[in-house]
């Protein structure tokens, strides 16, 4: 084997190298006369599309037709577009890997990987009228976005700052140009992109609102005109070529030089562009010239014709055959391979293969960096990052591994990490898929990105296996995996229904967190309601399910679904889309089938729609409530035969409802009520909608004695109870006299006590004595204490010689000092006996 | 400030922390000087949350209360009021609520002023469809800038308890069937699982507490895979019916705290006292004169206490059976008194130092202290009445089961007195409830009895209860055994040093503490004929934690070495003072198994609970309810 340094060219202090990625497909090297096409490469190892340029006179093979074809950057075909639009200016892909196309009209039409077409934009009105003469696409990777500027027939510029967000903004116009500037270019900056343009040899710096002129004194060589214009992927550097073969590096806000390169070509370069941030290489004819900041340079032949893309860390060059990477050595791939290195990587490397060779230098080498050891293995490790070949990858992971043996406390983690991420790298490099990332592209790309891409690409099971074998959390890995494919899966007209929901939930089955509505959503928009149906009933989230069921009018499974979830929102929010959906008894039937449903719309009726309510009653027979409805109706309603109109409907219903004493209740209070009506005439008082109780008390109270007896008789009232009633009522009104003679008139069902509880109520201690000596003896204690006689209280307990009744006596006498003394004695008197 | 919530196993001060935070964003999304319109109901609740000085520094310049009409916005004469830029109505998802809401909107929007006003609504705790639409309808859903809402369901009352403080709950749940409240029971354990882990044992009895499980199961399998791993301090969450146990609620609560909410009322955490006891108390002579003159005016105004374990005495006898605190007070006062003897001998200036220090700490005692034997004798005068007594002792026969299956004459003598309807239906529904129903004929005769006196249209009531099951028909006798089982009923009860949890109801174990103390030990499965007779399934679930967890538990020698678990009992459809207080002592027995971390839709007592399912409200014709 060749040392690894064999291909690596010095460019001042640090090397470059050419690594070939792929050798291209033959269908690819079939189409890819690169000389007659527009070819646009997507950034971070993206897809290829080529589109015949109308400009170079070609032969037309077969139809007239103008295609776009797409291209895996390994060369297969992913899809081709039959273009039947205008007159394309300038393809370019954005960072998400969409296709932009951009016609001379300004309408720039945006196609996915698979040729599908996505959405248009427009540069504005003047690059309608004026026709685009010349367009850029470009990348700020401050911000993540993909721009487009165009360049008008009027020589105005038109920049829009995201394809995702798409508003034309016009730049500054430079003052007299009225001719095609000799070179523009886009320099992205954190909050707003610049315009920087040449007219000859004069610079113009230009954005929204402001526009400068910047000297740029050459001190080489004279210039007449900058004819080419390059800046690094990270827009912080700048290369301008002259007429006269001069190249100018420096900084993208040309403050700064750092040389002057005389190329010593009048010609133009075909291409000029940064390989990441450390050269600026121009491609002339047959020459690619790699030219550093220090003047250094390197020359390649290039012996067909090519195109070259710049990426953050190098450059990929584009050719018939082949797909090559030109990029600057990493250092730590320099520190280890760089021959006659001393870095501890390369002593670690050395010991390694010394190992492997079973020579006892390996010992040796291990002993010089001892030291140094967790350093060594890092440093391995990260050159295997650095490293392209599977092969070397693995020589220096091997030399890692051997030195961490070494080592007593190195930590294994970031040599895992290595290894996996190294797996990664390697199965999306593959000629099938075809995404030749470097590990310092993946970093700044993320995983997250490269998931997206391999989504984008529909390569499932790859993507799957990726999230699985790097734990990624399910929500970015697997259910959105899943997920994406399911939604592409039923785009499948051709598949039956069956078999799609079928094979969706085999390999969805238990998977958390997927969001089958928006599968099923997607299976809606593409008109299979059956199959949108059946996948919703795997969807959890019933706030995401109901909606959409509803949309797709299957009502019955939305109710379900609603109610099962809880939410009552959701309930009424199919209930409400029913009620105007369908025809009232259908409407009414269906509640019915679903009870808690029922229970619901009811609450709703009871405040909103009180005549739907009855409706809902009469539907269902509940003649309970059909009466209670109309008890509750009646106590409001101030007129009184309509009151006894809606009270006998309640009694019919109460009798339908074979709710007996509901029944009877109303037929009493239809009674009472007639009673009050004829007493009210009679007796000029208000009796109406009293209760009975509160009747016969004010019968009682007014002297209407007979009047009183007559309802006691008619709505029998209890005897105990009717004594109560009469004793407060004619206590309430004063009337000792009658009380007393009351009290005589036959013996108490209920005692004394309430004759003297009530005229105690009723603060009359003199009427209340009077009947405390009718109390039975053991409960007189009690009517003094009432009475709040306790001198009295306390002497009676005492000669009744009840220690209890003494006891409640004292209770009562809180503050009182001295009578509760005498209690005292008088319950030890007691203990005594 | 909150640090009566940070005491507890379960920190709740942080509970407090995130609904401070959220309403703070909500507000901070409009733009400008505020005012904020409230939903009277949720003033009260919000003040747990945060403090008007708080609001200020986010710009709320006013506050109103919604009212019907013209917002007062201009009426100040400083101009203050003419320049606020937004106008935000915080309130609940109420139909009735809308029409005053939109009325305020359309008559500011008649004559706008200078300035351009913008237009916020927030409902609490969530959006409601019917709402909306209903804003739709009357015209004025497009004028609102923001239609949002601030998810406040649980209220940290305390270290240990959190409630919904929702009127309607159990009403809406077992009568009316609507079970919009168990979702946002769900709801709320959902956000109590976000912020202190999953909780890996779900026990419950009930229908709703089944459906409150289902629900949370579910809603976990929604947010599959989104979960925050934080390692569970909860170990067991027990979902509670109320109608599992009525019971307990129509008993009249005998613990401190209990017995200020059945006569007073305790609403959010806050109590209205009448001030006459209070005012007098201070001990300033040479203000003597003033203060009388004070006094003739103080009365109209009804004192508010706090209650909350702030006040350390009132954490201390709040729990306590009320014969118990008689004895505690007088204790402290004795102890309160001879720290202050100290000063006398204290002759040295440092010794005088350290007195100072202590003053602060020793007026603060003895103002709670002054404050707490005020309550206390008020609530004495009440206890001490004969009807109290009695009601008493016939619930006593009642909950022992004598002569359950008779016409009580106790309950008649009330219904003839014509009592409040309230306390009349308490001991009837008690009585109906410890026989397992009453027979047709005295059903009937109580009815009667209750429709002739106060009035027919309480027949709606009536059934309204029935519905709930707390009256009806005698079927197969099951209080009995239940009550052996669970040993509900004990003698000897030592009210002072207490040692099991019935000396709340002094003689009487609420069924549902019971349930969970069986649970915690020796298990559910101990009382199985027991579950069997109560109402709805029985649950048990477990739930997985995140794989992150997992192995995380079983730690050979922990060195927390906290074996004690921590249970977060919910109670769905209410709870009362008295059963959070037999939690309580469960919790602080030395050798308790688990700690309980109370949660309810609301805390109830008998005479609000009932009242809350009646058709008719009761107005109390009395300014204090009588019971």
């Amino acid at each position: 084997m060749a040392h690894v340094t064999g291909d690596w060219n010095p460019l001042g202090d640090v090397f470059y190298r050419k690594v070939e990625l792929y050798s291209m497909d033959r269908l690819w090297q079939e189409v890819a006369d690169l000389r007659k096409f527009k070819v646009a490469v997507a950034p971070f190892g993206g897809p290829i599309a080529l589109m015949r340029d109308s400009n170079k006179i070609t032969q037309v093979r077969g139809s007239s037709h103008i295609v776009i074809f797409i291209f895996s950057a390994a060369g297969k075909e992913i899809s081709r577009i039959n273009w039947d639009s205008g007159n394309v200016i300038h393809i370019g892909w954005s960072l998400s890997e969409d296709l932009l196309c951009i016609q001379d009209d300004g309408t720039v039409l945006v196609y996915n990987i698979f040729g599908k077409y996505q959405r248009n934009f427009n540069m504005g009105q003047e690059s309608r009228e004026s026709k685009v003469i010349e367009s850029k696409v470009f990348h700020n990777t401050s911000y993540g976005g993909t721009g487009v500027a165009v360049l008008t027939g009027t020589y105005r510029i038109y920049v829009v700052n995201d394809v995702h967000n798409p508003a034309s903004r016009k730049m500054m116009e430079v003052p007299g140009l009225d001719a095609p500037p000799s070179s523009w270019c886009v320099i992205g900056g954190d909050r707003q992109n610049h315009i920087l343009l040449a007219r000859d040899k004069r610079l113009y710096k230009l954005d929204r609102s402001d526009m400068q002129q910047e000297i740029l004194e050459t001190k080489t060589k004279e210039v007449n005109a900058f004819i080419e214009m390059a800046v690094s992927f990270d827009n912080r550097f700048l290369a301008l070529f002259s007429d006269t073969g001069l190249l100018w590096i420096g900084s993208s806000d040309l403050q700064k030089t750092y040389c002057e390169f005389d190329t010593s070509s009048q010609m133009r370069p075909r291409q000029l562009v940064w390989c990441g941030t450390g050269a600026v290489v121009g491609y002339w004819e047959n020459l690619l010239l790699v030219i550093g900041p220090q003047k250094d340079w390197i020359k390649y032949n290039m012996d067909t014709d090519a195109v070259l893309i710049p990426e953050n860390d190098s450059l990929h060059i584009l050719q018939t055959h082949t797909h090559e990477l030109l990029q600057r050595v990493p250092g730590v791939v320099e520190d280890i391979f760089k021959i006659g290195s001393m870095a501890p990587g390369a002593m670690l490397y050395e010991a390694c293969r010394e190992f492997q060779k079973e020579s006892q230098k390996a010992d040796e080498y291990i002993r010089m960096i001892k030291d140094q050891l967790s350093l060594a293995v890092e440093q391995c490790i990260e050159a295997a990052g650095a490293e392209y070949e599977p092969n070397s990858q693995k020589l220096l992971l091997r030399a890692a591994s051997f030195g961490k043996c070494f080592g007593t406390n190195v930590n294994a983690d970031k040599f895992v990490n290595m290894c996996k991420l190294l797996r990664v790298l390697n199965a999306v490099r593959d000629y099938q898929i075809g995404i030749p990332l470097t590990y310092d592209q993946l970093k700044k790309l993320t995983l997250t990105v490269l998931m997206d891409r391999l989504i984008l690409r529909r390569q499932w099971a790859l993507a799957q296996q990726i999230s699985q074998y790097l734990k990624l959390p399910e929500s970015e890995g697997e259910s959105r995996i899943l997920g994406h494919w399911a939604c592409y899966k039923v785009e499948q007209k051709h598949i039956p229904d069956e078999l799609i929901a079928q094979s969706i939930k085999e390999k969805l089955g238990d998977t958390p967190g997927i969001a089958y509505s928006e599968i099923a959503k997607k299976a809606s928009e593409c008109g299979r309601t059956q199959l949108a149906v059946k996948l919703l009933e795997y969807e959890p989230r019933a706030a995401e399910q109901v909606p959409l069921l509803m949309t797709m009018r299957d009502s019955r499974t939305s109710l379900r679904k609603a109610i099962e979830s809880g939410d009552t929102d959701l309930v009424y929010m199919v209930l409400l889309q029913l009620k105007e959906d369908l025809p009232r008894g259908e409407f009414l039937m269906m509640l019915r089938n679903h009870p808690q449903a029922q229970d619901l719309f009811l609450q709703l009726c009871r405040e909103q729609h009180p005549n739907l309510l009855l409706d809902l009653y009469n539907q269902n027979d509940n003649f309970q409530e059909l009466a209670n409805t109309a008890v509750r109706d009646s106590l409001t309603e101030k007129n009184l035969q309509k009151r006894l109109d809606q009270l006998n409907a309640a009694q019919d219903n109460y009798k339908k409802a074979a709710n007996e004493f509901s029944m009877k209740a109303t037929e009493e209070e239809i009674k009472l009520l007639g009673y009050q009506q004829r007493m009210q005439e009679q007796y000029k008082e208000q009796f109406l909608y009293l209760s009975l109780h509160d009747t016969v008390h004010k019968l009682v109270a007014k002297n209407l004695g007979k009047m009183a007896e007559q309802l006691r008789k008619e709505f029998k009232f209890p005897d105990k109870r009717f004594w109560w009633l009469k004793i407060d009522a004619l206590a309430g009104a004063g009337e000792w006299i009658e009380l007393e003679r009351f009290a005589k008139s036959k013996k108490s069902p209920i005692g004394y006590e309430p004759f003297v509880e009530l005229c105690m109520k009723h603060h009359n201690k003199y009427e209340a004595n009077k009947y405390a000596a009718k109390v039975a003896p053991e409960h007189r204690v009690k009517m003094y204490i009432r009475m709040g006689t306790l001198d009295e209280a306390a002497e009676l307990a005492f000669q009744q010689k009840s220690e209890e009744d003494l006891n409640l006596v004292l209770r009562q006498c809180a503050g009182n000092r001295q009578l509760s003394a005498k209690i005292n004695t008088m319950k030890q008197q007691l203990g005594k006996k | 400030m909150a640090t009566h919530l940070v005491s507890g196993r379960v920190n709740l001060a942080f509970w407090r922390e995130v609904a401070r935070r959220e309403l703070l964003d909500c507000l901070d999304k409009c733009i400008g000087s505020k005012a904020v319109v409230w939903d009277d109901f949720l003033t009260g609740p919000i003040g747990l949350i945060a403090e008007y000085s708080l609001l200020k520094e986010h710009e709320v310049d006013r506050m109103f209360p919604l009212r019907p009409g013209h917002l007062p916005l201009k009426s100040t004469s400083s101009g203050a009021g003419g320049n606020i830029q937004n106008v935000i109505f915080i309130v609940r998802p109420r139909l009735e609520l809308m029409t005053i809401v939109a009325d305020n909107i359309r008559k500011a929007e008649e004559n706008p002023g200078r300035f351009r006003k913008e237009f916020h609504i927030y409902f609490v705790p969530r959006k409601s469809l019917l709402c909306e639409r209903k804003l739709t309808e009357l015209g004025v859903y497009g004028t609102l800038n923001t239609v949002g809402e601030y998810n406040l369901d649980l209220l940290p009352f305390d270290s240990d308890i959190l409630s919904m403080e929702s009127d309607s709950a159990f009403k809406d749940c077992y009568l009316q069937g609507d079970p919009t409240c168990m979702f946002h029971v769900a709801k709320s354990l959902m956000k109590l699982q976000a912020l202190y882990g999953i909780i890996p044992n779900i026990y419950g009895k009930g229908e709703c507490s089944r459906q409150v499980t289902d629900m949370i199961m579910r809603m976990r399998r929604e947010m599959a895979g989104t979960e925050r791993l934080i390692s569970p301090q909860i170990d067991c969450l027990l979902l509670i019916d109320r109608n599992v146990d009525l019971l307990t609620p129509l008993m009249t609560q005998l613990t401190y705290e209990g017995l200020i909410d059945e006569i007073y009322g305790i609403t959010n955490a806050t109590v209205k006292l009448p001030p006459e006891k209070f005012a007098k108390k201070d001990d300033d002579p040479k203000q003597g004169q003033q203060q009388q003159q004070q006094q003739q005016d103080l009365p109209t105004e009804p004192k508010k206490v706090q209650l909350n374990s702030a006040d350390e005495l009132f954490s201390v006898i709040r729990d306590r059976n009320f014969h118990a605190v008689g004895p505690e007070l007088s204790r402290r006062a004795k102890i309160l008194s001879a720290q202050y003897e100290e000063r006398k001998d204290a002759k040295s200036v440092s010794a005088i130092r350290q007195f100072v220090s202590k003053l602060h700490h020793i007026q603060a005692a003895k103002m709670s202290l002054a404050t707490h034997t005020s309550i206390a004798e008020l609530i004495k005068e009440r206890t001490d009445k004969e009807s109290f007594m009695d009601s008493l002792q016939t619930q006593q026969e009642f909950m022992n089961g004598i002569d359950t299956d008779k016409i009580n004459s106790h309950i008649e003598d009330c219904i003839a007195r014509k009592e409040p309807l309230i306390k009349v239906l308490r001991l009837l529904c008690m009585q109906s409830v410890t026989n397992n129903g009453l027979k047709p004929k005295i059903f009937d005769y109580y009815r009667k009895e209750i429709l002739q006196t106060y009035g027919f249209e309480n027949n709606l009531s009536l059934q309204q209860l029935e519905r709930a099951g707390l009256l009806r028909v005698q079927e197969q006798k099951t209080y009995p055994t239940i009550r052996k089982t669970l040993k509900l009923v004990m003698e000897d009860v030592n009210e002072q040093n207490p040692t099991d949890i019935s000396y709340v109801f002094s003689g009487y174990a609420p069924l549902s503490v019971r349930l969970a103390q069986f649970l915690a030990r020796p298990g559910w499965r101990s009382i199985d004929e027991v579950l069997r007779l109560l109402p709805g399934p029985t649950i048990e679930e477990k739930q997985v934690l995140p794989t992150g967890l997992q192995k995380k538990r079983p730690m050979i020698g922990d060195s927390q070495g906290d074996s004690t678990k921590v249970t977060l009992i919910y109670f769905l459809g209410g709870v009362t003072y008295a059963e959070i207080a037999a939690l309580r002592f469960l919790s602080q027995q030395e050798d308790a198994p688990t700690e309980f971390v109370i949660a309810t839709t609301k805390i109830i007592n008998g005479h609000n609970w009932l009242q809350s399912m009646l058709e008719v409200p009761q107005t109390s014709t009395e300014t204090t309810p009588q019971r």
